[in-house]
């Protein structure tokens, strides 16, 4: 199985918003039901415009660059106001929630994440419109050679 | 451990009015989950930065909220669109009473 | 009859060739560079992922920096008897700048190896009235990352010094003796079964080349010492003392090794 096809892009509309593609595990109910309570009552979560960047093989789940980018003009009538990251498997989901302003000029975040195991991990934007849009990554987390102990 | 704490701060020079540039904040911390097990098996307690914050010109122009599955030695980024020379303050506030503060300039021909 | 001998001279022909084909396959052959394109020597960097690659080399996101920052502080920093490294060494340490690709040397004094670390150490004792550290004590290891930052780009030297050979071949030895639980010696992994993988991970040649390295797995800035330390616990032996010959004997070996290769500065590691 090659890496590339361990990427899982949540991809179509509204109805599609935990959807998952051909032959691949779902988002486990405790995650979903974590990111909906992040989200609020706003419509599910949307595919789209916001874009996760990470390793799909690591090599050690203790520091995990990433990055997050959403396409925002930033002005005040059209900016994000919080982009949020969850895990899947950790012992807690919540990993980090940042907080921007027009003044970012860009939507874009970057920080090293810490995974527990393989797993899914989902990058989502709230818009100043209201409107929530997410992306999910599937990660494979190896670990070092030599376990010290 | 060294008592000072360490922070290494980025941001760019030679920045022009309109820019939009990336600050960069890396902060010596352990990052102490609370679920690692000590030798003897019991919890390590948890001890973790637990907010990060910038403001201009006392302004604020970007935080996080940060949970225990961010690295140890967290680092951000974040862009800002530079408008004017100003002061940067960067803040860490976590757990036992954890607070450090850093404090650069942003130039802007 | 003489078919049936033609054949097995077949058989062992064919043979021996499929044995050269399999160890060609396997890990590249080590030892010095014997000629242009004969060094198949490897630093841990090449094996690393892109993501990990690009966090080592940017030095504004690369976590060792913190260490290398608080070196350059410490360098400058007055001890309680008002003395500093900078004092004897010059502020910006330019005498010094090589000093993390030509360590360890031959110290007269106590006729053994001096590691970097142990020089710092004994340095801090001696000259600024500071406690004893160890080369993972929080200031040596710091003032460490900040030499290797500016060695950074220098070749890992080879120092000719006779008296080093013997805890050269003591080190080699050590590299080639069978340990532990797991009865494995270090050249086992690092030197016949480099670039194959173990548990997932690949396995390095294990060249010094990035001392003292940030490693994922222990979140932290750690020295050589504390990773060769990490290996033979990761086998079940029981780990030699620091300051042991063992210690020392391997180090030096270690060098000699990866002679040539060029300091990466602060290395991140998984």
């Amino acid at each position: 199985m090659t890496l590339r096809r361990r990427t899982l892009v949540l991809a179509g509309g509204a109805g599609l918003a935990f959807g998952v593609g051909p032959a691949r595990a779902a988002l486990s109910p405790a995650l979903v039901e974590a990111v909906q309570g992040w989200a609020g009552s706003a419509a599910p979560p949307r595919a789209g415009r916001v874009r996760l960047e990470i390793a799909p093989l690591v090599e050690n789940g203790n520091a995990v660059p990433i990055s997050i980018k959403v396409e925002s003009p930033m002005t005040a009538a059209d900016h994000v106001r919080e982009i949020a990251v969850f895990t899947e498997k950790n012992p807690q989901l919540d990993v980090v929630r940042f907080h921007l302003v027009p003044a970012n000029g860009r939507a874009e975040v970057a920080t090293r994440i810490r995974l527990a195991t393989s797993q899914h991990v989902v990058a989502l934007a709230r818009l100043s419109d209201g409107s929530v849009w997410q992306h999910a990554v599937d990660v494979l987390v190896t670990l070092a050679a030599c376990i010290e102990g | 451990m060294a008592t000072a704490v360490r922070a290494l701060i980025h941001v760019p020079r030679q920045v022009r009015r309109g820019d939009v540039v990336e600050i960069r904040a890396t902060i010596a911390h352990v990052m102490e989950t609370g679920h690692r097990p000590d030798s003897e098996g019991s919890r390590v307690p948890r001890d973790i930065v637990t907010r990060f914050e910038c403001q201009l010109d006392g302004t604020p122009v970007f935080a996080a909220d940060v949970y225990p599955a961010v690295a140890a030695n967290p680092y951000f980024a974040f862009a800002l669109r530079a408008e004017r020379s100003g002061t940067l303050v960067l803040t860490w506030e976590g757990d036992r009473g954890f607070r450090h503060r850093e404090t650069t300039a942003l130039e802007v021909t | 009859m003489t078919r049936r001998a033609g054949a097995a001279g077949a058989a062992a022909l064919l043979a021996g060739v499929l044995a050269a084909c399999s160890l060609a396959g396997s890990a590249p052959a080590l030892g010095p560079a014997t000629g242009v394109g004969a060094d198949t020597r490897r630093s841990g960097f090449d094996d690393m992922s892109a993501a990990l690659q690009a966090l080592q080399r940017d030095d504004t996101q690369n976590p060792g920096m913190l260490w290398v920052h608080e070196g350059q502080a410490l360098w400058a920093r007055r001890a309680g008897n008002g003395r500093s490294c900078a004092g004897c060494h010059g502020a910006d340490g330019d005498s010094v700048a090589s000093a993390a690709a030509r360590h360890p040397v031959f110290d007269a004094e106590t006729r053994r190896p001096l590691t970097l670390a142990g020089r710092i150490d004994r340095c801090r004792q001696r000259h600024l009235g500071l406690p004893e550290e160890g080369a993972d004590g929080a200031e040596v290891l710091a003032l460490s990352a900040w030499l290797a930052h500016r060695a950074r780009g220098l070749p890992i030297e080879a120092p000719d010094d006779a008296r080093l050979a013997p805890w050269r071949e003591r080190g080699e030895t050590l590299w080639r003796r069978r340990m532990g639980q797991l009865d494995l010696a270090c050249h086992l992994c690092h030197d016949e079964r480099a670039g194959e993988r173990l548990g997932g991970a690949v396995i390095p040649q294990g060249h010094p080349t990035g001392y003292p390295t940030y490693r994922l797995e222990w979140q932290s800035l750690g020295s050589l010492q504390r990773r060769i330390r990490g290996c033979i616990v990761g086998v079940r032996a029981e780990p030699f003392a620091a300051d042991a010959d063992e210690s020392l004997a391997l180090e030096v070996w270690m060098r000699r090794r990866a002679a040539g290769m060029t300091i990466e500065g602060v290395a991140v590691r998984p």
